[in-house]
C-alpha cells in the first residue's frame, strides 16, 4: 500500500512543535506584544523581483479579481501600525513559489512582529532572545558582523569597491559557472550563499548588518561610518548556517516606497518576469503617517528545526509541500 | 529530449552534463537572505560513477539524458564483450564493454538478471540484484564445531569475487551474498 498519505513530521515532533508556538506566545504575552492575525490574500503582492508570488482568481463584490498569497504578512501588518495597533505580532502563513528544499517550503510559517520606537539594536536584542526562549539554551554568544568584513574576511576583497568583473569572475570560480554577464547583486548573493553563508552562526548567533544599499528591500538606508557609503539598515539572524530571521529598520517614506515597487517593476520586466500590483493600500497608510520602528521576520519551521535537531523543515511539518 | 529546469531537477532525474548523461542525486536550494536563488545540485556521472556537484542559476536548465533502466539476463563472454539479453520476451541482445561492466565483472552468473543502464541504446552500466547465490570454489577447508563462534576466512566465489565468509563454511557450499557491501548474508 502506497505510504505517501503519512505526515512527513511524526506526531510526538507535532507535539514538540506545539509547545514550541505556545513558548512564542507566551514570550510576546509577557512584553505585552498583541498577537494579530491578518489576511493570507491581499489585492497587492510582493514585488521583490527575487521572490514569486502566487496569485488566484477569486469572486468579490468588485467582480473577479486577481488576489495575491502573501510572500509575508508586512504590508497588512503595517497598516495596522499606521492605523495605531502599538507593537504587534503574527505566526503568518506565507507562500513563496518554487521553493522547496531541506530549508525551504512553499508554504510556511512565518513569524514577524513590529516593535514602534525600536532601534535595529534593540530588536536584534529581542530577536535573540525568543531564539533562546524557543531553543530552551542559550545559543552562544551573540556577534554582530558587517557585510563588508565577512566578504573582506572569506574572500579577501571589499564587496562594495571591487570593480564588477574581479567580482563576477571570484563568483563565477567560487560558484563554477559562468556569471560573465551578472549583475552586481548576483555575484554578491552568490558568494553569500555559497561561500559565507555555511559558516555563520557556528558559535552562537550571527547577525549580518549594514547590507549593500541595493538590497534594502523595505529598510531605511544609512551611511556607513568607514567612508560614508550608503547601506541598507538591515539584519539577517544566522545559527548553524541557517538563515532565521531578516530585520528592518521600516521605510516611513510613502514616496521612496512608492519608488523602490516601480523600480522592483521595472527590473522585473527587464528579467522577463511577471509584474506584480503594488499594495497601494499600504503606501496611503504610508502616507497617512506610519510610527518609525522595526521589524523582523523569522522563519518559524527552521527555528523549530534546529530547536529539534532536524536535517530539513519536512520534519517538523505536518505534511510538507511535495506530500501535500 | 526535453529540457529541464532547476525547479524541475529531483532525485533520479537523467540529464547530460558536458557531454555525459547524468542522474541527479540531490538538488538544494541556496537562497541567500532575500538574495537571488541558485540551486547546489549534485548529480552521478552514469559514465564513470563520479558524483559532481555543480552550482546553477535558478531557472537554467539542461538536456534531459535519454537514459533507460532494462532487466537483461546475463548469457555469456566472448572475452572482449559481454553479452546481456532482455528479459521481455524480445531476446533482443545487447553487448557490454568491460568498462560499462565495472566492479560488477566479480558477480556475474549465467541467467541471473540484472539491470543494465542504456544511454542511446548503449549499455553504460549494468547493476547486479541486491542479493545473489554463488558457489564457493576455493576456501580453507571448514571447522567442525561452535557455529555461532566468530571469526572468519576468505573465500573465492564462483563469479571470482572473494568474500569473508565465517570458519564453519566449507567448498562446494552455495551461498547468499549482499552484492551492495560485499558481505557473506547465509547459506543459500
Amino acid at each position: 500500500m502506497a505510504t505517501d498519505w503519512r505526515p512527513t513530521a511524526s506526531i510526538d515532533m507535532l507535539r514538540e512543535r506545539a509547545r514550541l508556538l505556545a513558548q512564542v506566545r507566551a514570550f510576546f504575552a509577557e512584553r505585552n506584544v498583541l498577537e494579530v492575525e491578518t489576511p493570507v490574500l491581499g489585492h497587492g503582492g510582493s514585488t521583490d523581483v527575487h521572490l514569486a508570488s502566487l496569485s488566484l482568481a477569486a469572486t468579490t463584490p468588485a467582480g473577479r479579481e486577481r488576489l495575491w498569497l502573501q510572500t509575508s504578512p508586512e504590508f497588512h501588518m503595517k497598516r495596522l501600525l499606521a492605523a495605531g495597533s502599538g507593537p504587534i505580532f503574527q505566526l503568518a502563513r506565507s507562500f513563496r513559489d518554487g521553493e522547496v528544499g531541506s530549508r525551504h517550503n512553499i508554504e510556511f510559517t512565518m513569524l514577524e512582529w513590529y516593535r514602534p520606537g525600536f532601534s535595529l539594536d534593540q530588536l536584534i536584542e529581542e530577536t535573540a532572545a525568543l531564539i533562546q526562549a524557543v531553543l530552551g539554551r542559550a545559543p552562544g554568544a551573540l556577534r554582530r558582523r558587517r557585510y563588508r568584513e565577512l566578504f573582506r574576511e572569506a574572500l579577501g576583497f571589499d564587496p562594495f569597491g571591487i570593480e564588477l568583473d574581479a567580482l563576477r569572475r571570484a563568483a563565477g570560480e567560487r560558484g563554477g559557472l559562468d556569471m560573465e554577464d551578472a549583475p552586481r547583486d548576483e555575484c554578491l548573493d552568490l558568494l553569500m550563499g555559497l561561500v559565507i553563508e555555511p559558516g555563520l552562526g557556528r558559535e552562537g548567533l550571527d547577525v549580518v548588518v549594514d547590507y549593500p544599499a541595493s538590497q534594502a528591500a523595505l529598510a531605511r538606508r544609512h551611511r556607513d561610518p568607514e567612508d560614508g557609503q550608503w547601506v541598507a539598515s538591515r539584519f539577517e539572524v544566522y545559527a548553524q548556517g541557517l538563515e532565521l530571521a531578516n530585520g528592518y529598520d521600516e521605510l516611513t517614506d510613502a514616496e521612496e516606497q512608492r519608488k523602490r515597487f516601480a523600480e522592483d517593476n521595472a527590473a522585473r520586466r527587464r528579467l522577463g518576469l511577471p509584474e506584480v500590483g503594488v499594495d497601494e493600500r499600504l503606501l496611503t497608510a504610508l502616507e497617512h503617517g506610519m510610527p518609525a520602528g522595526s521589524g523582523v521576520a523569522l522563519g518559524v519551521d527552521r527555528l523549530i528545526q534546529l530547536a529539534l535537531d532536524r536535517a530539513s523543515v519536512a520534519e517538523v511539518m505536518a505534511f510538507a509541500t511535495p506530500s501535500c | 529530449m526535453a529540457n529541464y529546469s532547476t525547479n524541475e531537477f529531483k532525485g533520479g532525474l537523467k540529464v547530460m552534463l558536458d557531454g555525459d548523461p547524468c542522474s541527479i542525486v540531490e538538488n538544494e536550494l541556496v537562497k541567500p537572505g532575500k538574495g537571488q536563488a541558485f540551486s547546489r545540485v549534485k548529480l552521478r556521472n552514469l559514465i564513470t560513477g563520479r558524483v559532481w556537484e555543480r552550482t546553477f542559476k535558478s531557472g537554467e536548465s539542461l538536456e534531459g539524458a535519454d537514459v533507460m533502466d532494462l532487466e537483461m539476463e546475463y548469457l555469456y563472454t566472448d572475452g572482449d564483450m559481454w553479452y546481456f539479453m532482455k528479459t521481455d520476451g524480445s531476446f533482443e541482445q545487447y553487448a557490454v564493454e568491460k568498462k560499462a561492466l565495472g566492479d560488477t565483472a566479480k558477480w556475474l552468473k549465467e541467467q541471473v538478471a540484472y539491470t543494465v543502464t542504456l544511454w542511446n541504446d548503449n549499455a553504460i552500466s549494468v547493476t547486479p540484484p541486491n542479493f545473489i547465490e554463488l558457489e564457493v570454489v576455493e576456501t580453507d577447508p571448514g571447522l567442525k564445531g561452535d557455529t555461532a563462534q566468530g571469526g572468519s576466512k576468505p573465500a573465492t566465489l564462483s563469479s571470482g569475487a572473494v568474500v569473508r565468509v565465517p570458519l564453519f563454511i566449507n567448498q562446494g557450499e552455495v551461498l547468499k551474498v549482499d552484492t551492495r557491501s560485499g558481505e557473506y548474508v547465509s547459506r543459500a
